[in-house]
């Protein structure tokens, strides 16, 4: 099975936008555009903005990202 | 820091990677126009019973099938379903088994019925790709050689090569250090040494390396629509050099 090559970083939600899309702020201040995993989305996670998360980052595309884990505060 | 396998471990991966090849022997031989993804997968999960090992893909980070089927321009991680294969599509398995502790990973990518002269092209151009960078998993050589000889290759042929997916180090768990990317410049990285096992999986797009993810999480897809290949073996490094243990 391949592995994908991600960056994996946390950040924090600051914005709910359409179609279960985040703007995300990263620690090193950059924003990310991001969509929710479909295995977080298939077990009914919700995210709101204020929330830590666990994002990933394809090295091709640094705006955009996927989030993959939200962080328990 | 690439896990160094002891011989004990080796010759345990050898069997691994030998009834992996005869269970993805199998497989191949069931692939015809008419049949569905998700009857491959049955036959997958009854051949890796047959043979009293785990599927190492069911359950791994929640993927729900023994094995991915992924057709024309799926890349990699297509879910068994309903879909059914048609005369000319190209169809790539992968696997991955368990076999008492001991993991192997093997795709190749195959014709349904009579595909056009590019596609086939482009299957024996992934395949090369993979002997390409196989014979670069030398002793004392630098892991992005691998890499380097593949690319090469597939852009001499017109093809792309996917950027978002990589190779890996496997022995243990499915996916172990290093990361082994189908691109790159030559002699950078870590130097090979005996007694890495590494799962060299060159994926190669007829139009552009850019790929998506499906909504389901897990499938990739090439972004312009073009179909891609997919050929991958688990490889020990040895002093006699190369030793592909998914035969």
């Amino acid at each position: 099975m391949a592995k994908e090559e991600l960056i994996e970083t946390e950040g924090k939600v600051i914005e709910a936008l359409p179609n279960a899309m985040f703007r995300v702020e990263l620690e090193n201040g950059h924003r990310v555009l991001a969509h929710v995993s479909g295995k977080m989305r298939m077990n009914f996670i919700r995210i709101l903005p204020g929330d830590k998360v666990k994002l990933e980052l394809s090295p091709y595309d640094l705006s955009r990202g996927r989030i993959t884990f939200r962080v328990k505060a | 820091m690439i896990p160094i396998k002891s011989e004990e471990d080796l010759k345990m991966l050898k069997k691994s990677g030998k009834i992996l090849f005869k269970i993805m022997h199998r497989l191949k031989k069931f692939i015809r126009a008419g049949v569905s993804t998700i009857e491959i997968d049955r036959l997958a999960e009854k051949l890796i019973k047959d043979e009293n090992v785990i599927s190492a893909f069911k359950g791994y980070n929640g993927f729900p099938a023994n094995i991915c089927t992924s057709v024309n321009e799926e890349v990699v991680h297509g879910i068994p379903g309903q879909k059914m294969l048609k005369d000319g599509d190209i169809i790539s398995l992968d696997a991955g088994i368990n076999y008492k502790g001991y993991l192997s990973d093997v795709a190749i990518t195959l014709p349904v019925g009579r595909i056009d002269s590019k596609l086939q092209k482009l299957i024996e151009v992934t395949r090369n790709a993979l002997s390409q960078g196989i014979k670069q998993a030398r002793i004392n050589n630098h892991l992005s050689d691998i890499s380097y000889a593949i690319q090469t290759y597939v852009e001499s042929q017109g093809f792309s090569v996917v950027r978002q997916f990589v190779g890996h180090g496997i022995g243990y768990n499915l996916h172990e250090d290093p990361q082994i990317p189908n691109f790159g410049l030559p002699h950078q990285g870590e130097v090979l040494k005996k007694g890495m096992v590494l799962a060299i999986e060159p994926m190669v797009n007829m139009g552009t390396w850019e790929c998506k993810i499906l909504d389901n999480g897990w499938t990739a897809v090439t972004k312009d629509g073009f179909p891609s290949a997919h050929f991958e073996h688990t490889v020990a490094i040895t002093e006699a050099g190369p030793e592909i243990l998914t035969n």
